[in-house]
């Protein structure tokens, strides 16, 4: 029996190790889980992009669910992003609001041209102090928040068709059903 | 061509502090102490973009921002616990170098201390164990040589 010790030790390092490539192969490393979830949304009052005169604040948003996505025209990745707000994200009826975070409103209008403009409303928050609020730490970022204002989703990165059909449907059908009851 | 060599190290070499002083922001510190204080404070904190670095070295634009959010939290006259709290209830524990002990870390924390103890009591029980063989073997070896005697 004793003798049978290092084997089972060897077996035992070798599920460890089996289990950290499992592990850093299905989580994105760099990923750090929001602590908002669950939580009140941050409040803020940001300008409109075409109407800098005019703001939107989150108490303004209560009532019904949104999306909050974190983009930049500076942001590569939000360019791929971008045809899947559009295709898949906008079909699903739920108010898409644009955070322009930490860039010039000029290139940012200039992107919009010319990606085109998947959003219900768009913010733009220049000095970044409302992303800050939010735990953004890059883009793009996107926020579920439900009707009563709780933030209930954070998707760290792009939105790909497996994860809106893994994460976000289901997320949005609980929501629903919350709703309902 | 020794010449344009010097130049061209000249050049580099301004280059290389002209980055160095575009990193670091500066800001207002009015006295030393308070600059030592920003500057333990922001090595305790690590820059969400590139995290294997603090915000105090960081020049991701973000880490600026928060460099500066710290800086007038600082001013307004918030502790280091409270400026901690602030990015804690933003951006996660994962903001401290230092994780904090609770449930969630006892794994972290005590790992090291259990893997030491393991050893530890591995190795008690092996040279115990050799210490019995050694005695068994020397008492063998006497009993070959009492037989031995016996023979006579």
């Amino acid at each position: 029996m004793n003798r049978l010790i290092p084997l089972f030790v060897f077996f035992a390092l070798v599920g460890l190790l089996g289990f950290g490539i499992y592990w850093n192969k299905h989580h994105e490393m760099s990923e750090v889980p929001s602590p908002l979830i669950g939580k009140a949304a941050p409040d803020f009052t940001l300008p409109l992009l075409y109407e800098p005169e005019k703001t939107i604040s989150g108490k303004q948003l209560l009532g019904a669910p949104y999306l909050l996505n974190v983009f930049g025209s500076w942001c590569p990745t939000c360019q791929y992003e971008h045809p899947i707000l559009t295709q898949q994200i906008k079909p699903l009826g739920i108010k898409l609001i644009g955070l322009d975070w930490k860039d010039e409103p000029d290139d940012a209008k200039r992107w919009i041209a010319q990606f085109g403009n998947p959003y219900d409303a768009l913010i733009t928050d220049r000095d970044g102090r409302a992303g800050i609020d939010f735990g953004v730490y890059m883009a793009p970022e996107t926020f579920l928040v439900d009707a009563k204002g709780v933030v209930r989703y954070k998707r760290i990165g792009m939105f790909t068709e497996e994860n809106i059909r893994d994460e976000l449907l289901p997320k949005i059908a609980q929501m629903q059903r919350e709703a309902s009851r | 061509m020794n010449r344009l060599l010097a130049f061209a190290t000249a050049a580099l070499l301004l280059g290389l502090f002209a980055l160095d002083a575009f990193a670091i922001d500066p800001l207002p510190f009015k006295d030393r102490s308070e600059e030592v204080r920003f500057q333990n404070l922001t090595k305790q904190l690590r820059c969400l973009v590139c995290q294997n670095q603090d915000l105090a070295d960081s020049d991701a634009p973000l880490a600026g921002d928060l460099r500066k959010q710290v800086f007038e939290m600082m001013r307004a006259g918030k502790s280091d616990a409270q400026i901690k709290e602030y990015l804690v209830a933003r951006y996660n524990d994962f903001v401290l170098y230092d994780p904090p002990l609770k449930p969630g870390t006892w794994l972290l924390w005590f790992t090291p201390l259990a893997l030491v103890l393991i050893g530890a009591f591995a190795v008690v029980r092996i040279v115990r164990a050799r210490g019995r063989l050694a005695v068994a073997a020397h008492a063998g070896v006497k009993d070959n040589v009492n037989s031995g005697d016996d023979d006579w």
